[in-house]
């Protein structure tokens, strides 16, 4: 793989909290690298911000390794960037060229207000999952692991699901700021398996509800959240969320 | 001498009778206790979930958004349990065996028989939780095999193990949340233990957006916060994990096991330049089917697919025939060191060596074929078809590799390079998990206890959920039930005042420094030093020079650190700061260690005791205990031993030819 450097304009929203108001701030960063990941890029910015006596910039990240979901910057107009299947941190700078200028903004959605920078506050998606998102078995309950064999197709379904980092970026790119990807993913984890069979009615409803309380908007299929989605969830899971949510809706018994 | 704990009885029977006998805490006393717990990965999480379905009143902290991005989640091969579902000869007394051989003979025994009982309640309260293992056609588990071990006892889901095993155990704590019984702060870290008559009764807590202190009262606190391989800078934890935890229960007289022992990973991506942030791991599980090599002549810069097959020097095969490419971590590792200081190196840096996926490509390509019916299938059908299985299997570790790399691991061989990983020593604990502090335990990867100078790959993710789900449930009982006329001692007691005090003081401190060098450049000199000279082998010289660097460097950082923005804001550099601070005065603890321990094993490799044949040599006469430091005061510390008692298996020189 051949290397280079390059000089790049970052255009980068700056808001000091909640509750001020924000800006774009326009920087020249030198000699980069195309060997680094973006966060590199990043935090070579930030070592100068902070010699030279300013606020470095507020970014989330943990694992850099693609799986924590924590890393989460709109680049460019696109959560994560330019790279299919890829978060943030996995997004290396031989996607761009000597003399980009690249913007990042914060994820935008009202369930996920900013903290600071590009920083947001994605504990809606905790209380998501306290909706419902689980199956209740308290430990020391299970049966044998092989008790329940479940058809490869099924698990690797179910599997394909779960593999969501929780990370936002379905919201960041729909125009609703809807989180019915990441919301189906859980119930469709948990759904194609018959250890979630039980719960299967009530998981969707009031996983759906809190969605709802929570300031997110409603779905129209428009399929950005899969087009941004780093772990490529599929928009099936959200037809069979509202096939199970139609379902559940018009029972009687819960 | 330190008192482990350990029941009476034959080895198999401890457990058994211990839960026998151990305390109880009545259904209705439980919910008048507080139970603290820092961290969420799999020990947190799962201790968390556990202790809230008994009925406890549950405290959880993280300092992450949220607490199903701990670290845990980046683990990627395989969970091991003593199943034996491959009828393969595997047993509960096979598992505990090939544990306490991996680990050099330097694990305590009965712990470890302990982990292996439960391992196989691990598998089954997963698949309940609805964990999607990966299935055979039959529906039924599947397994695969994994360093250290000649049967097949590893559970996975992908390269995502951890990931699908954290996310249990989180939904499990969320559904505690909504019922109430568990509650959770997130972005919050521990910054201290609070002690009232001896015993740890609570914490003092920072909100890292506000930066605001909090006082936290429990009946126990438990620590559950993970490895601290970020003393090297460079390593595949986290960019937040850190020792800050289990540094602060140090210094209020809790006592560190076997600091020095750390996890050198054989397969991880070679560090490019000095941007470098953290390394990644590609998972042991490529061991199974990749083939590492280097070049037989030295210096070779041919291509790979331009070296014949003759003139490469599969060095793993050809040194430990009945192992092969499966030898455990540490062996591998400085197979690897030993083949580049020679001069053997691939790739740009020479620090690199071949993981090579071609072998196994063709081999699944044939039987696949076959399985279709190709019986003439021609080269390129068989390639192709070998490159699907082998993305099913590792799809997302070779994705992450042309990521990072720009390379196509399904046309060249993978550059790898060995990495920190793991930190086997910890907080000391006995056979209850408890620390040397009443009240106060360690659980997963910051303890000491199960893993000697080396763990087996797919046994992290072992012990954090058997420690969390299956043994802190019985063993805080035993605690708890003496203490059920405790009543909540209110936050404003003077050792709360104290305790936060002494946290106020030295973040103040901090950010008054205003120096000239940046956390991180401090922190990277850390790791440098600590890498050279505490890192895959090690000496008494250096060991001895990197403790004076360090002590050097714990002056310029306390008096020339600079960190921007304020104390009652959202500020990840002064965060780091405080983590950074505790990383020095741990480095010059693991030097500390690994000077006194004056012999070879498992992961501490000590250049002046090894065999001819370059393996570790061990001193059993001499070193044969734990060694648990308590700190005295500024760079002073006190060894106090716990022998190792072997009653089951004999120690003998490790051998995986």
């Amino acid at each position: 793989m051949e290397h280079y450097n390059m000089n790049l304009t970052l255009k980068v929203w700056r808001q000091p909290n909640k509750n001020s108001e924000g800006r774009f701030e326009t920087f020249d960063v030198k000699d980069i690298s195309s060997e680094m990941s973006f966060l590199e890029m990043f935090d070579v910015l930030n070592e100068r911000l902070i010699s030279e006596g300013n606020d470095p910039i507020a970014f989330d990240h943990d694992c850099r390794e693609g799986i924590c979901g924590a890393c989460s910057m709109h680049i460019n107009g696109r959560p994560h960037g330019p790279w299919h299947a890829t978060t943030t941190c996995q997004l290396h700078m031989r996607a761009f060229k000597d003399g980009d200028t690249i913007v990042v903004e914060p994820w935008r959605a009202n369930g996920f207000p900013v903290i600071k920078d590009l920083v947001t506050d994605r504990t809606s998606f905790d209380r998501i999952i306290q909706a419902g998102g689980y199956i209740s078995v308290n430990t020391g309950n299970a049966v044998d692991g092989n008790a329940l064999p479940i058809e490869k197709d099924k698990a690797d379904a179910s599997f394909a699901a779960a593999a969501c980092i929780g990370c936002g970026a379905c919201v960041a790119a729909c125009k609703n700021a809807s989180a019915s990807l990441f919301v189906s993913a859980k119930v469709a984890h948990l759904a194609l398996l018959p250890q979630g069979e039980p719960e299967r009615k009530n998981r969707v409803l009031s996983m759906i509800a809190q969605m709802d309380n929570e300031g997110f908007g409603s779905c129209t299929f428009t399929g950005a959240c899969e087009a941004v989605c780093p772990k490529e969830i599929s928009v099936t899971n959200i037809s069979r969320m509202h096939k199970d949510y139609l379902w559940a809706g018009l029972s009687t018994e819960k | 001498m330190l008192n482990g704990k350990i029941p009476e009885g034959p080895l198999e029977k401890k457990w058994e009778d211990y839960k026998g006998h151990v305390k109880l805490v009545n259904p209705a006393n439980k919910r008048k206790i507080e139970i603290i717990v820092i961290g969420t990965g799999l020990a947190g999480a799962s201790a968390a979930a556990a202790l809230g379905e008994l009925g406890y009143q549950v405290k959880v902290f993280c300092f992450q958004d949220s607490p199903r991005r701990a670290h845990s989640i980046a683990a990627q091969g395989g969970i091991n349990a003593a199943k034996n579902y491959q009828n393969d000869g595997d047993s509960v007394f096979r598992l505990f065996y090939d544990t306490i051989k991996g680990g050099d003979y330097r694990a305590r025994e009965s712990n470890v028989h302990r982990l292996s009982e439960v391992s196989g309640n691990i598998i089954d309260q997963c698949v309940a939780q609805g964990v999607p293992f990966a299935r055979e056609y039959g529906g039924l588990l599947s397994n695969r095999s994994f360093g250290g071990t000649q049967v097949q006892r590893t559970f996975y889901a992908a390269g995502q193990t951890g990931q699908q095993l954290l996310i249990g155990a989180y939904q499990a704590l969320e559904r505690q949340v909504a019922l109430g019984n568990v509650k959770q702060y997130t972005r919050h870290e521990m910054l201290e233990i609070v002690m009232i008559d001896g015993k740890a009764r609570g914490i003092i807590a920072r909100d890292l957006v506000s930066g605001e202190l909090e006082r936290h009262f429990g009946h126990a606190v438990l620590l559950c916060s993970g490895g601290y391989g970020n003393v090297f800078y460079l390593s595949t934890n986290a960019m937040g994990s850190n020792t800050t935890a289990i540094w602060k229960a140090h210094r209020k007289g809790a006592l560190f096991g076997n600091p020095c022992f750390t996890q050198i990973h054989p397969t991880c991506i070679p560090v490019s330049g000095d941007h470098q942030s953290k390394l990644t791991l590609m998972s042991e599980s490529l061991r199974n089917d990749g083939r590492i090599w280097v070049p037989k002549k030295q210096g070779d810069t041919r291509r790979p697919s331009e070296i014949p097959e003759e003139e490469r020097d599969y060095y793993l095969e050809r040194r430990y025939p009945a192992f092969g490419n499966l030898v455990p971590r540490d062996v591998a590792s400085r197979a690897a060191k030993e083949r580049c200081d020679a001069g053997y190196g691939v790739g740009s840096s020479r620090q690199a060596v071949y993981l090579d996926y071609a072998a196994a490509i063709q081999r699944y390509g044939k039987i696949e074929a076959s399985k279709r019916n190709l019986a003439n299938a021609d080269a390129d059908t068989i390639t192709l078809l070998g490159k699907e299985v082998v993305k099913e299997k590792y799809g997302n570790l070779f994705d992450m590799y042309e990521k990072i790399t720009g390379e196509n691991p399904y046309e060249i061989p993978m550059r790898i390079y060995p990495a920190v990983h793991y930190t086997m020593g910890g907080l000391w604990v006995d056979y209850e998990l408890m620390t040397t502090i009443p009240g106060l335990y360690a659980l997963g990867e910051c303890n000491f206890s199960d893993h000697g100078a080396n763990r087996l790959g797919a046994s992290a993710l072992m012990q954090g959920l058997a420690d969390g789900y299956f043994v802190i449930p019985y063993t805080i009982g035993n605690y708890l039930a003496d203490d059920i006329r405790t009543v909540s001692i209110p936050t404003t007691h003077a050792a709360f005042e104290e305790a936060e005090k002494s946290v106020r003081e030295r973040i103040e401190k901090l950010m008054s420094i205003k120096g000239n060098q940046s956390v991180e450049s401090l922190h990277k000199r850390l790791g440098k030093i600590m890498w050279d000279k505490c890192g895959m082998a090690r000496n008494a010289q250096g060991l001895k020079e990197a403790i004076v660097e360090i002590q050097q460097l714990k002056k310029e950082f306390w008096s020339d650190v600079k960190i921007p923005g304020g104390i009652n804001e959202f500020n990840p550099e002064l965060d780091k700061a405080n983590r950074v601070a505790d990383f020095i005065e741990l480095g010059e603890l693991m030097c500390k260690d690994a000077l006194h321990r004056e012999e070879s094993c498992g992961g501490h490799f000590r250049e002046e005791y090894q065999t001819e044949e370059g393996e570790a040599l061990r001193q059993d006469d001499k070193f044969m205990y734990v060694a648990a430091w308590e700190m005295k005061g500024e760079h002073e510390w006190q060894l106090h031993k716990e022998d190792l008692n072997y009653e089951v298996v004999k120690p003998t020189q490790r051998s995986y030819k």
